[in-house]
């Protein structure tokens, strides 16, 4: 794990971690014993880590949905999926590198898969423009998902985007039309699906791909109506207020399961899914099979009557039939 | 000297002259520059009488200028947000509401309700675009829900009329991004019901309510140059880091682009929402 990018909050472990290395070649090239002074050292270490990742603000959980090392979409598609399939187009316009869609199976059974891509290498991340999808991506994905409803295999969407691209090309092909019209077409889509937010889960282009009957979150992921530099920058006209706005917001996994807008949140290994990204892949393996097996024994009618229902009762407000004549 | 008569004049004399002016008897027309008398404004539902630019209409005024009179009937009218958040930002949600409930007399940016046009009965929404820039929390979703099972319930086309430039509400967080999903999928039930939803775009109409319920109508019109679109043009401009074209993001540009039926001057809505319903 030595060649990894480590956050700021992380200093006080890697100064750890690098006296731990010190003496440990200290200890080889001068043939001593330093086995007791190592333990207490490693001691310290997990006492220390374990206090950096217990108490992470908001704002450092963003960083580690955003750390450069966190597996993106191909990543879980390349580990999780066999026999993987990739659909590329939206048939109309063009292909979005920004938004994987494809069939793939996990121990025999059929899945239909989409995904953020925010690319690994720089000529990557331009073609997906660092996960921001275009319309085509999202007619693409939307594609991908009537097919999975005619072959009746569930559909897993993997959310990882900063937003939906925000540019001329995109205005002009009608990037609001395109996530509309997922968001309304998934909600009688015929069959079982379920999102997962890996790491960014920014508005509208998160939810373009995330009305599911099963919603889950990485332990460090967010979802967020705006970003908190975005926030920052209308409400305290100030982008540097970013901190404090990812605390207000309350996008963090705990704070969307308390309020009812995902399921479930998916472990990560300490630190973040890239410290140990087998561990978390094999927790998000889990999760699929779960919710999964329990989308399929339910009747079809009753999946779409539970999901419309869902979010039908999205969010809380006041009503009292007292006032009602007031006005 | 009656307004059509006076010479045109710089924005700057404009300024010092409007300091000599009475508050609240004159308005300057953002198209052109013009002082106009308010009450000629208001006996235009808002449009410049010189360059026919269209002011931002309030929701009242949007129902007499749409509705048959005295056939307006409000619903849902004591909705009102809660502080789910406990939003503390440079102003509490709690304070922000209650300021903008004063100075609107609006409980939230929505009125909804039955109503007719030309002795046709419609389930009708318009947003206000002065109530936190007419942006939609759970209220707005809420309301749109419901108007939209009035719809079905009655058997009436729907008509929203849409203007925000904001589109979700921050305060609300996480909760305003999800009426998104609140409203399409009442208006996939409404598909699924065979109404009609006609889909009025007004300036500005931005973000989540065009990512969401304003672009899923079946008929889908706008008011000459407004602002519409997903991403507001600033933030486009600073990721590009180029001037967006003139026009661009403009009624007329998503006409172009295949996205609206029709650009509609305000003079002609309700003909063009009769027009419409009379054929279903
Ligand atoms: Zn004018």
């Amino acid at each position: 794990m030595g060649n990894e990018e480590r956050l700021n909050f992380e200093a006080p472990i890697v100064e750890l971690e690098k006296k731990i290395e010190d003496l440990k070649s200290f200890a080889e090239s001068e043939k001593i014993d330093c086995e007791e002074e190592l333990s207490m050292l490693y001691l310290k270490l997990e006492a220390v880590a374990k206090n950096v990742y217990a108490s992470l603000t908001p704002w450092q959980k963003v960083q580690i949905a955003r750390h450069p090392q966190r597996p993106y979409s191909r990543d879980y598609i390349d580990y999780l999926f066999e026999d993987f399939v990739e659909m590329r187009g939206d048939k109309k316009f063009s292909d979005d590198p920004a938004l994987v869609c494809g069939f793939g199976k996990i121990d025999g059974k059929t899945f239909a898969i989409v995904g953020h891509q925010k690319g690994r290498d720089i000529k990557e991340k331009m073609a997906c423009h660092f996960g921001c999808a275009h319309p085509e991506g999202y007619r693409k994905a939307w594609r991908l998902m009537k097919l999975a409803e005619k072959m009746k295999v569930p559909i897993i969407t993997f959310i990882d985007t900063p937003g939906a691209y925000p540019g001329i090309s995109a205005e002009e092909r009608g990037q609001s039309e395109a996530i509309a019209a997922n968001i309304m077409g998934m909600t009688t889509l015929r069959t079982p699906s379920m999102a997962i937010i890996i790491g960014e889960g920014g508005s509208g282009g998160a939810l373009g791909i995330g009305l599911t009957d099963i919603v889950a979150i990485m332990e460090n992921s967010y979802y967020s109506v705006i970003s908190p530099e975005g926030c920052a920058a209308i409400l305290w006209r100030d982008k540097d207020k970013a901190s404090e706005a990812a605390s207000a917001l309350k996008i963090m996994s705990k704070d969307l399961l308390d309020m009812g807008i995902v399921d479930d949140i998916i472990q990560e290994p300490r630190g973040g899914a890239h410290r140990n990204f087998k561990k978390a892949a094999e927790n998000i393996k889990a999760s699929i099979f779960k919710y999964t097996h329990i989308c399929e024994n339910v009747a079809i009618e009753t999946l779409l009557d539970r999901r419309y229902k869902k979010y039908r009762q999205m969010g809380q407000f006041h009503e009292s039939p007292m006032l009602k004549d007031v006005n | 000297m009656p307004w059509f008569l006076r010479p045109k004049k710089s924005i700057k004399n404009l300024e010092l002259k409007r300091k000599s002016l009475p508050d609240g008897l004159w308005s300057r027309c953002d198209g052109c520059y013009e002082t106009v008398f308010n009450k000629v404004l208001r006996e235009n539902f808002m449009v410049c009488p010189s360059c026919e630019h269209h002011l931002t209409l309030s929701a009242w005024q949007r129902v007499s200028l749409l509705m048959d009179k005295d056939s307006f009937e409000e619903h849902d009218s004591d909705l009102e947000s809660v502080d789910l958040l406990g939003f503390k930002g440079v102003k509490s949600y709690k304070d922000k509401l209650r300021d903008e409930q004063k100075k609107t007399g609006l409980k939230d940016a929505i009125l909804t309700g039955i109503g007719k046009i030309d002795g046709r009965e419609v389930s009708f929404c318009v947003t206000d675009a002065r109530f936190i820039m007419g942006s939609m929390g759970v209220v707005v979703g809420e309301k749109i829900a419901r108007a939209v099972d009035r719809s079905i319930e009655r058997k009436v086309p729907l008509i929203i009329v849409s203007g925000s430039g904001g589109g979700a509400r921050m305060y609300e967080g996480i909760n305003s991004l999800m009426q998104l999903a609140k409203t399409s999928a009442a208006i996939s039930k409404l598909n699924q019901a065979g109404q009609l939803y006609i889909s009025v775009l007004t300036n500005p109409t931005m973000a989540g309510i065009m990512a969401s319920f304003a672009s899923l109508g079946d008929i889908t019109i706008a008011e000459p140059k407004a602002l519409i679109g997903f991403t507001g043009p600033r933030v486009i401009e600073q990721t590009i880091k180029q001037k967006l074209p003139e026009g661009f993001q403009s009624s007329e540009f998503l006409l172009e682009h295949g996205f609206l039926d029709e650009v509609v001057a305000r003079g002609q809505m309700k003909d063009y929402l009769s027009k419409v319903i009379s054929l279903f």
